[in-house]
């Protein structure tokens, strides 16, 4: 029994060290942030009408007074919480504001950015009463069913919708549209935590043993894959394939992490192969896309012109190591999504390698300090929701700047707080405010009176 | 319930979630480097990346100028393209110029001097490394053209509506005074990419009298009787004649070798035998210049005709001149007829004009040039036009035999049409047949220089003019080409004086 338990010892975080709060430290990060997306906004006045925009300082009170009053409710009522995690998301957002302005000049219509940042206040409002509202993340435990049939419900509903560029996955009311399945992201991971938080153990150690492989009993895995089945099967109808790689990738990662079984993986990544090919098979969409990932020049070779992808490969190129400047590019030859799913090509183009790189990092840090949270907590559901929640916001960095950086298929998503989209900010302010509320609890000081 | 000491925990395995996480990201990484770095070259040259052309037109094209004036301009169109050309006399200069189009590319100086015009020649950048790294695009260079706007002028009104050419150098440097080509066009009517600039393209395309060719450069005509003084310089620089004034000891009727056809001449006063070369000029007597050439020999006649620009395929001024033709490879018979500027000899007006100077320059024939010097958009120098002989084709001493040929033509002979008073003038005419069976309207030839009367100076101007079509009723190159000719000298030694 020795031998075990020092390996636990070793691998336990280092020793509580009573740690500074780093509220200051957030503070002067928060600061900086709203400095370089001011920066960046000024920059593109510049580069485009060769002054700063009038509204620059307006603008800049604005962020600056939503980032510090939210640091502000970070300080009153979770003062341990990470200090990264509110600086990395203002400053994502922040230059997605920058980006989206900037594409709204080379469009001529100019109400992208207002309205992105009218989705941004909400969702900051929405990660302030989160912070408030949500004493103990253990409480979603209890409503994990209740969120799952949520989800479900929210992933339907655009059926009832007329489909967008193809695909159904929006629900307009009036002037207003968004995607429930951003929302739904959120609730299944809380429903996966919860879930795989108590069947764990009997997940990975009990069932039939068939040939070298242990199965779970059917009673065990059965929910979860029906409804995994259910989701994929309403993705798949809707042909959101890049929501049906998020939730998948989501799942296998989730699963993988609360049982350690690699068996895991390696049927999760027999059934994805299957789907895939299942769905490039029945789907001409997803066959032209995976032509357009294979031959992202094809298009031009056949005489009919640069496609979507081979534009944001030219965008990328053409911003080099250090980028042509905030709007001097032109990635508005990309075309409709230039402000959603290809909002990255932009970034390439006018801040360059270096721009592109930096926000990578910052992704990285982000997930790394969701990641680095779920270690620290001590009960299974938070340590799976931190953990599940880091890794939504990795995967879909990583499809949606995969895809326009032709490394895997175009599959549209959007990516987290920089592009256009009133759900998607809305949805990943909430993952922040989630992880601000875990990594407040994982990081608070055992109190005095166990310490002694 | 039941624990594996065995299996790893959420620590760990969370810690295996985090690394694929960074996994994902270094992939990410990895991509961007190679789409943004290492591949970066090839999609910016793709010819589907619109950048390239975005950039090109992104500010205002430098300019070409005559004298100090220029003669393009840039005009802001408020497209995709900010900028396109305009040119301030388009047709008088287009045959100069060529022209910039943002769908159908560039021609000529426009072509040749692009990079400098748009700005991306390496010599504009202030600091080039750091120009390079801030991505500072140079503004466009200015390219001074050797043209003299009075010589141009009279060279354009001169051709006036009928089909033909004017090529003028200033004999002792090379530099080219007028270049001019009709019926001509305007290069600004299809600069810019609309519908009506395609139009305008489609238009001049299928115009039968082909406004777009240049044919002062790029065209060959073949030159007649002009040629007769390239055989009379070889027939001088070898010893095949000494005196110009003494018999010659030519035959007539001068029968081709090998043949029983005679080289017959347009006047009666060459029909005899034994004239003098002078006089034979003077006369343009096809079978005494026949029978020199063929004197002298046809490897002579090769390496004198190369000398003044003959089969040259890479003569750059810095356009490059269409390959005048000189056989090199021909029976006795074939040399006679192309020592009287017949059979396959054909030539443009550039290297017409190079014969007039190479003779006016006391044999030198000196490199023809268009571009006088280049400079930054803030007028500094980026480089200077400095002569360079291009061939020395005969010594001084016949050269000077050679201009008293000429000066006779002029005085007393076919070249009448081109004395101007004050000035001592040397020319020679050309009217070439052509056609089936010469049915076709005759090619009006005229080279000649001038200089100033009791000047010893290299002569300033030297000029070749072709007519190729014109509705006048005698074509010759006396009636129809030698008064353009010295209108054009009429304009450089007006300038002079």
């Amino acid at each position: 029994m020795a031998t075990p338990s020092a390996v636990a010892t070793a691998r336990r975080e280092p020793a509580p060290r009573r740690p500074g709060s780093g509220r200051n430290t957030e503070l002067v990060l928060v600061l900086g942030a709203v400095a370089i997306a001011v920066f960046g906004y000024v920059e593109v006045g510049v580069n485009i009408d060769g002054q700063a925009p009038p509204d620059a300082a307006g603008y800049g009170a604005a962020l600056g007074a939503l980032a510090l009053f939210t640091h502000g409710v970070i300080r009153w009522k979770a003062r341990y919480a990470d200090p990264l995690l509110l600086p990395i998301a203002v400053l994502l957002n922040g230059v997605g504001l920058v980006v989206i302005y900037r594409l709204d000049r080379a469009t001529g219509r100019n109400h992208a950015a207002p309205t992105q940042l009218l989705w941004s206040t909400l969702g900051v409002a929405l990660c302030v009463a989160v912070v408030l509202l949500l004493r103990d993340h253990k409480i979603l435990q209890r409503y994990a069913y209740l969120g799952a049939l949520g989800a479900l419900v929210l992933l339907v509903l655009p059926i009832f919708f007329p489909p967008v560029y193809g695909s159904r996955i929006w629900v307009t009311v009036g002037p207003l549209s968004f995607q429930p399945g951003e929302f739904a992201k959120i609730l299944l991971a809380v429903f996966f935590a919860a879930y795989l938080a108590v069947h764990r153990d009997s997940l990975a150690l009990t069932g039939r043993r068939i040939w070298r492989w242990e199965l779970p009993r059917g009673r065990v895995i059965g929910p979860v894959l029906l409804i995994w089945v259910a989701f994929v099967g309403v993705l798949v109808l809707e042909t959101d394939l890049g929501t049906s790689l998020l939730f998948f990738g989501l799942f296998v990662v989730m699963l993988y992490v609360a049982t350690a079984r690699s068996g895991w993986i390696a049927i999760g990544l027999l059934l994805a192969s299957a789907a895939a090919v299942t769905v490039g098979w029945l789907s001409p969409h997803v066959h032209s896309r995976v032509q357009d990932w294979l031959h992202p020049l094809g298009s031009i070779a056949a005489g009919q012109g640069a496609n979507q992808i081979a534009q944001s490969l030219f965008a990328f190129a053409w911003g080099g190591l250090l980028g042509e400047g905030l709007g001097n590019g032109h990635s508005i030859l990309i075309g409709f999504a230039a402000k959603s799913d290809f909002i990255l090509a932009t970034i390439g183009e006018e801040l360059g390698l270096v721009g592109l790189l930096a926000v990578f990092l910052l992704y990285a840090l982000l997930v790394g300090r969701g990641i680095r949270t779920g270690i620290a907590l001590t009960d299974p559901f938070g340590r799976l929701l931190a953990i599940g929640l880091a890794a939504l916001i990795a995967i879909q960095v990583f499809v949606v700047a995969g895809g326009v950086l032709d490394l895997i298929p175009l599959t549209g998503l959007t990516l987290p707080f920089i592009a256009q989209g009133g759900s998607s900010v809305v949805t990943n302010w909430i993952i922040v405010a989630l992880l601000v509320r875990m990594s407040d609890i994982a990081r608070r000081p055992p109190l005095p009176a166990r310490e002694a | 319930m039941a624990r594996d000491p065995q299996r790893p925990g959420i620590s760990t395995t969370g810690r295996r979630a985090g690394t694929f996480c960074l996994v994902l990201t270094v992939a990410l990484a990895a991509q961007a480097t190679r789409v943004q770095f290492f591949n970066a070259e090839t999609y910016n040259d793709n010819p589907a990346n619109q950048r390239t052309t975005i950039q090109r037109y992104a500010q205002p094209r430098g300019n070409l100028l005559v004298g100090a004036d220029p003669v393009t301009g840039s005009t802001a169109t408020g497209g995709r393209y900010d900028y396109k050309r305009t040119y301030t006399e388009g047709p008088q200069y287009a045959a100069v110029t060529g022209f910039s189009s943002q769908i159908f590319g560039n021609t000529q100086l426009e072509g040749t001097e692009d990079a400098l015009l748009t700005g991306t020649d390496n010599r504009l950048a202030g600091w080039a490394l750091w120009d390079a790294i801030s991505r500072k695009q140079s503004p466009g260079g200015d390219v001074y053209t050797t043209i003299s706007k009075a010589a141009q002028q009279a060279a354009v009104q001169g051709l006036g509506n009928q089909k033909g050419a004017v090529a003028a150098i200033e004999p002792g440097t090379g530099r080219i005074l007028a270049l001019a080509s009709t019926p001509s066009y305007d290069p600004g009517s299809f600069a810019g990419s609309a519908a009506a600039d395609q139009e305008a393209w489609n238009k001049l395309q299928a115009d039968s009298n082909q406004p777009m060719l240049n044919r002062a450069l790029r065209q060959t005509y073949p030159p007649g009787s002009t040629f007769k003084v390239v055989t009379a310089a070889a027939a001088l620089a070898n010893g095949v004649v000494t005196d110009i004034n003494a018999p010659t000891g030519a035959p007539y009727p001068y029968v081709l070798p090998g043949t029983t056809t005679e080289l017959v001449n347009d006047t009666s006063s060459c029909d005899q035998p034994n004239l003098d070369l002078d006089t034979a000029m003077t006369l343009s007597c096809n079978s005494v210049l026949g029978y020199l050439g063929v004197q002298t020999g046809l490897d002579k006649m090769v390496s004198m005709a190369q000398k003044f620009g003959f089969n040259d395929a890479r003569l750059d001024i810095p356009v490059r001149a269409a390959r005048s033709n000189f056989d090199t490879s021909m029976n006795q018979s074939q040399v006679a007829l192309s020592s009287i500027g017949q059979f396959d000899t054909a030539a443009t007006p550039l290297v017409m004009a190079m014969v007039a100077a190479g003779v006016a320059n006391n044999g030198t024939v000196m490199y023809p040039q268009l571009v006088d010097k280049l400079t930054k958009s803030d007028g500094s120098t980026i480089q200077l036009m400095k002569p360079h002989p291009y061939q020395q084709a005969m010594s001084p001493a016949v050269a000077g035999q050679v201009q008293q040929l000429m000066t006779d033509v002029v005085q007393n002979g076919t070249g009448r049409n081109a004395r101007i008073a004050g000035a001592t003038v040397g020319g020679k005419t050309g009217t070439a047949q052509h056609g089936v069976d010469n049915s076709g309207v005759p090619y009006a030839w005229f080279i000649s220089w001038a200089r100033p009367t009791g000047s010893t100076d290299v002569p300033p101007v030297a000029v070749a003019v072709v007519i190729a079509d014109s509705e006048a009723t005698d074509v010759t190159g006396g009636g129809l080409a030698a008064p353009i000719a010295k209108s054009v000298m009429q304009a450089v030694l007006g300038g002079n004086g």
